[in-house]
């Protein structure tokens, strides 16, 4: 079998396209992981056990059940039930697809931030919040200029992690036909027959990113470091 | 009680305060006033509840039982108006708790700008003339990862007074420092002392306490075992377990 890369003349922006999308699906979806993790990770740790028993429910439940069911049931079964996600016209893309998609991935991966971000919190001194709060400030005053910063300092390698998970994974949302890396790949070998070349491309694309992602974050890191 | 002449010098008021953590009776009903310009050292063995007790009087701990009054207000029933009182009761503990995310100035000037809503320029204006009393003027913007204990401790203090508060609580303010580090330390609080603060202070330095203190507590087994000047304290010990635990501590 010999190697033939001369479909790449006629296909490689679908490549480069298809990698943006997942760029910018992977960015989404960490701000919502991100963001709703920090929700959940203060719900668990609140003292209103109601609240904290929620949190841990949904942590529990979207870690036992598989990403592609929850994606499929954001994307089918929701608008089955009438909440559907509405097109914004003049975007030039199917909204409700990709929003369907976005939301699923950071859905779930709030469920992951959310232990890490806990874990983090946790792991700051109790001291710094005792010290804040003999002082008169209030337990949001306290998490928000005390403790959060110091958590976000110590979880950034394993945000850094889960972002490049979060990379690799949204692979899945080809399946409800987001035109991301993976299904422009599959478009690009079912049109040229050229399944091993398309996929160690598609392969390299990939690891460009998650190794540039996981670098950048390496200098962020140290640059923390080196400020306190 | 010697609490008759002046009803408005009370400014700490504590009832019967009991505290118990799950079957453990730590504070077994402890009652005393501290007047305004005080200064009081708490002695007494490891275990004994010094901690607890002054943990309670900001309410980092919440007794199981009794009240304290901070002129005149409860800490204990405080509800909403907590960090207001917190605000007046400053604290300094063991291991300095300074931000570690923060620089000094920010440690210092963070509580005055969020809580009583200070102008940030006065505020670092404030924090550099306090500096510049502890002898820390050039570390405004070292991080505490780069100070020593004693200069921790010592900011840790400014820290507490940025809030101009009414007393300061001290939980063995030198116990996690360096023998050559403990008297820079005690300089600043004896100074601060003499300046008419109303002091608090669990501590092991005797000979701090001899000198600053104007009443010492003997805290024993979750009570105030006893309650005298240092003279009384010192010279004539009622107690066989004061007499021993000075024998101690002395030698
Ligand atoms: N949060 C807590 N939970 C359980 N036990 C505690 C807690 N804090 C203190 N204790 C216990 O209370 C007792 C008194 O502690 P403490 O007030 O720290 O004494 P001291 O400061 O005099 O050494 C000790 O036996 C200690 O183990
Ligand atoms: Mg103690």
């Amino acid at each position: 079998m010999e190697l033939n890369f001369s479909f790449l003349g006629k296909y490689w922006p679908m490549f480069i396209r298809g990698a943006g999308t997942t760029l910018i699906l992977s960015v989404f979806t960490v701000v919502i992981g991100l963001i709703v993790g920090i929700v959940l990770a203060l719900m668990r740790l609140g003292k209103f056990k109601p609240i904290s028993l929620i949190s841990a429910a949904y942590t529990e439940f979207i870690r036992g059940t598989p990403l592609m069911v929850q994606i499929f049931f954001i994307f089918y079964a929701l608008p089955q039930m009438g909440l559907k996600i509405p097109q914004i016209t003049g975007l030039g893309f199917d909204f409700p697809r990709f929003a369907s998609g976005i939301l699923a991935m950071g859905l779930n991966s709030a469920a992951y931030v959310g232990e890490i971000v806990r874990a983090g919190i946790q792991a700051v001194d109790k001291g710094q919040t005792e010290a804040a709060r003999s002082l008169g400030m209030t337990g949001w005053q306290t998490m928000r200029h005390v403790v959060l910063p110091q958590a976000f300092k110590n979880i950034l390698p394993a945000l850094g992690n889960e972002f490049v998970t979060v990379i690799k994974e949204s692979s899945i949302v080809m399946t409800i036909g987001i035109t991301e890396l993976m299904f422009n790949t599959s478009q690009v070998y079912s049109s040229s027959f050229r399944y091993f070349e398309s996929l160690i491309i598609c392969a390299l694309v990939y690891f460009v990113m998650t190794f540039t992602t996981s670098r950048l974050l390496g200098v962020m890191e140290r640059r923390m470091k080196r400020s306190a | 009680m010697p609490d008759s002449l002046n009803k408005n010098d009370v400014i700490l008021e504590v009832r019967d305060l009991t505290m118990r953590f799950g079957k453990l009776d730590v504070l077994k009903g402890v009652n005393t006033v501290v007047r305004r310009g005080e200064v009081i050292v708490v002695i007494g063995a490891s275990g004994a509840g010094k901690s607890t007790f002054l943990r309670c009087l900001n309410r980092l701990e919440m007794p199981s039982s009794g009240d304290i009054l901070f002129e005149g207000e409860s800490v204990v029933h405080a509800g909403r108006n907590l960090n207001a009182l917190r605000e007046r009761i400053g604290m300094v503990f063991q291991q300095f708790n300074l931000f570690n995310n923060l620089n000094v100035l920010d440690n210092i000037t963070l509580a005055p700008t969020l809580v009583k809503k200070a102008d940030k320029a006065k505020a670092e204006e404030e924090a550099r003339a306090l500096l510049r009393r502890v002898g820390l003027e050039d570390k405004a913007s070292a991080f505490p990862a780069q100070l020593s204990g004693g200069q921790r401790q010592r900011i840790a203090i400014v820290r507490a007074l940025a809030m101009h508060p009414d007393v300061m609580l001290f939980d063995e303010p030198t116990s996690a420092l360096d023998p050559e580090m403990v008297g820079e330390v005690l300089d600043v609080m004896q100074r601060l002392a003499a300046d008419g603060m109303t002091m608090v202070v669990v501590s092991h330095e005797m000979g701090f306490a001899r000198k600053v203190a104007n009443r010492i507590l003997f805290m024993e087994d979750g009570v105030i075992a006893e309650d005298g000047s240092p003279e009384q304290i010192f010279e004539h010990p009622k107690s066989e377990r004061l007499r021993e635990f000075l024998s101690k501590v002395l030698h």
